[in-house]
């Protein structure tokens, strides 16, 4: 349904001489999906979906949603297209049926079938109490909701959300959650971008991980996790290991029958993540560190999750990606790229 | 090309709208979203208003008792005025015009627009001018019953149509103008300082408030090649009852002007501007 190919982008920097916020990135969502974009904040993941609605041009690449090809007729693939944004921009002095009127008359719905269309979503998102109410006083899930029922109104074949739950109460995001299960259950391909391992994990059929602008892996959930393969192991000898210890430990458990890799975690105190195949290797470690006299402040085993994912093509984890990045965005840079 | 399976094939929409349709429903669409924020916030049409009023009756109280036959053809001096305050009030009005566009960048409403199937890019710049268009109208109408009130005068029936043709193309002009600064300038700080910056000097550097005669020479140049001033003669005219549109309006250093030629080159300014800022709106909203 959507084909995103060989897409890159630049973008152009007062001081640091511009960034690359995509490069080289492919990557195709079936029809009927729900399709999760997963990465830490800075990956790309805003910048391509900026493209993918005709917000942006990229520098060079591809992009064909049913077989439109965004580039030449972005007009054809708006009107597939609904856009649930990241920052959602409303009109504070409208109310949120003034809003959605006036999205609807810019996607040229029959009066009748738009006030329609418009009162069916208040019904499925639970607006009816507030949609009256100005826009200015809405919380953020009010926000988010009225958003997403802007991104609904022409019946997109094709929903694409950036970071949808980002900051929402649990109420909301489970609301928003469902209605996503629904359209995917009802043929709409969805395409979702969020730094949640949980969320992308829950609802996503397919799903790629982005980093740097490249995408890294991609496949379902499932398939990503079994491909991994074997448990994760954390172990921490002591509440707060030094380095040294750490490399000992490492280097002491390193060849033990089913371990199969072992990484000291410089950013969680030295702890040390394994991986690990076979059953009773966990009493085996445990005998082990006994033997050598090390003690174990804790020790616990999980399958692998899609942070693991990460991890194993990255080299470090979702959090940390986000740690290192947290500094150093410019927010007013960020706001300059998205503006007009 | 080879034969595609025709359930390949994109099917053909359901007999399309015709562009007239499309585009006349999303330009009222945003058209209205901008007087439905102005009957909520009528702060700018209030300010408007103001402003222009209180120089209508300042300033055309200041010169009241000045000796008669001050200016050309013995009028008074708050007649003298009423024609400029009109034009001013159509300009500074037409000057905003760019300001709710700016903040639509700013704040991503804009992209909310652009990730619309528009059917022309232009509805959101037609909006605009036809929001500005009526909001300077009515405020120099409130400025010209006022003056009315005054005993300033009033223009007859076709008069009227001369004030209302002049006022039209000074406000294209000024609003193509306000819309190239609303995408050119990076924010709103901006713009309403240019905003501030050239609202004052373009109405004394012009006919508003004192005729040609009483300038010094580099002031009666500057004021006879100012935009301003092609719209405030032909109606000052019209306010005489002198509706022939080949009287001489403007004595200028460089020669004389008639009603024609001030009319002339304010649609020339409208057009050339709308044509000037046409990449500058291509490129911001492709």
């Amino acid at each position: 349904m959507i084909e995103l190919k060989h897409l890159s982008k630049r973008y152009a920097g007062d001081k640091t001489g511009g960034v690359i916020a995509l490069d080289d990135l492919s990557l195709s969502v079936p029809e009927g999906s729900l399709f999760g974009l997963l990465g830490p904040n800075g990956a790309g993941k805003t910048t391509t979906l900026r493209i993918l609605c005709t917000l942006l041009a990229p520098d060079s690449g591809a992009v064909t949603v049913a077989g439109i090809d965004a580039l030449a007729d972005p007009r054809g693939v708006r009107r597939l297209l609904g856009y649930v944004a990241q920052e959602v921009a409303i009109d504070k002095i409208l109310s949120g049926r003034e809003l959605l009127q006036l999205q609807g008359d810019l996607y040229h719905l029959q009066r009748q079938a738009r006030d329609r269309r418009i009162a069916e979503l208040i019904g499925l998102l639970g607006m009816d109490a507030w949609i009256d109410r100005r826009c200015g006083g809405y919380s953020g899930g009010m926000r988010r909701r009225l958003d997403l029922a802007a991104g609904l109104l022409h019946r997109p074949k094709v929903l694409v959300l950036d970071e949808p739950t980002v900051g929402l109460d649990i109420e909301s995001r489970t609301a928003i959650w469902q209605v996503l299960q629904q359209l995917r259950d009802a043929g709409t391909t969805v395409m979702l971008s969020s730094h949640y391992l949980e969320e992308v994990d829950a609802l996503a059929d397919q799903l790629a991980i982005i980093d740097h602008g490249r995408v890294i892996a991609t496949g379902s959930p499932n398939e990503l996790k079994a491909a991994l393969g074997g448990d994760r192991v954390t172990l921490r000898v002591r509440e707060f290991s030094s380095e040294d210890e750490a490399l000992k430990v490492q280097s002491l458990l390193k060849d033990c029958a089913g371990v199969r890799q072992v990484v000291v975690n410089r950013a969680q105190g030295f702890s040390l993540n394994l991986v690990i195949d076979g059953d009773g290797v966990v009493e085996q470690l445990r005998r082990q560190l006994a033997e050598a006299d090390l003690p174990v402040f804790a020790l616990a085993q999980s399958r692998p999750s899609l942070d693991d994912v990460y991890l194993q093509a990255t080299g470090r984890t979702l959090m940390d990606a986000e740690l290192a990045v947290a500094g150093s965005r410019d927010a007013k840079a960020e706001r300059k790229q998205s503006m007009r | 090309m080879t034969t595609a399976h025709p359930s390949l094939e994109a099917p053909t929409p359901a007999a399309e709208p015709s562009a007239l349709a499309e585009i006349s429903q999303e330009t009222l669409a945003l058209t209205r979203r901008l007087f439905v924020q102005l009957a909520r916030r009528p702060s700018t049409l209030v300010a408007g208003v103001l402003q222009p009023l209180i120089w209508l009756i300042l300033f055309g109280a200041l010169f009241a008792n000045a000796p008669a036959g001050l200016l050309p053809g013995g009028i008074s001096y708050g007649r003298f005025l009423g024609a400029g305050v009109i034009v001013f009030t159509a300009f500074s009005g037409a000057l905003n015009a760019g300001l709710p566009v700016m903040f639509d960048r700013e704040f991503g409403f804009l992209n909310r627009m652009l990730v619309a199937p528009l059917r022309s890019r232009s509805s959101i710049v037609l909006a605009s001018v036809l929001y500005i268009t009526a909001l300077s109208l009515v405020q120099s109408a409130a400025i010209m019953v006022t003056a009315a009130l005054l005993g300033y005068g009033w223009p007859g029936g076709a008069g009227l149509l001369l004030v209302l043709v002049t006022l039209l193309l000074l406000v294209f002009a000024v609003t193509a103008l306000s819309l190239g600064l609303a995408f050119a300038l990076p924010g709103h700080i901006e713009l309403i300082a240019v905003i501030f910056v050239a609202n004052l000097p373009l109405l004394f550097a012009s006919t508003a408030l004192a005729p040609l005669s009483f300038m010094p020479g580099w002031l009666g140049w500057l004021a006879a090649l100012n935009p301003l001033t092609f719209a405030i003669e032909p109606i000052r005219a019209a306010y005489a009852g002198d509706l022939s549109l080949s009287t001489v309006v403007l004595v200028a250093p460089y020669g004389t002007l008639n009603t024609v030629t001030c009319l002339g080159i304010l649609a020339a300014l409208a057009f050339g501007l709308f044509l000037a800022i046409r990449p500058l709106l291509d490129r911001k909203l492709s």
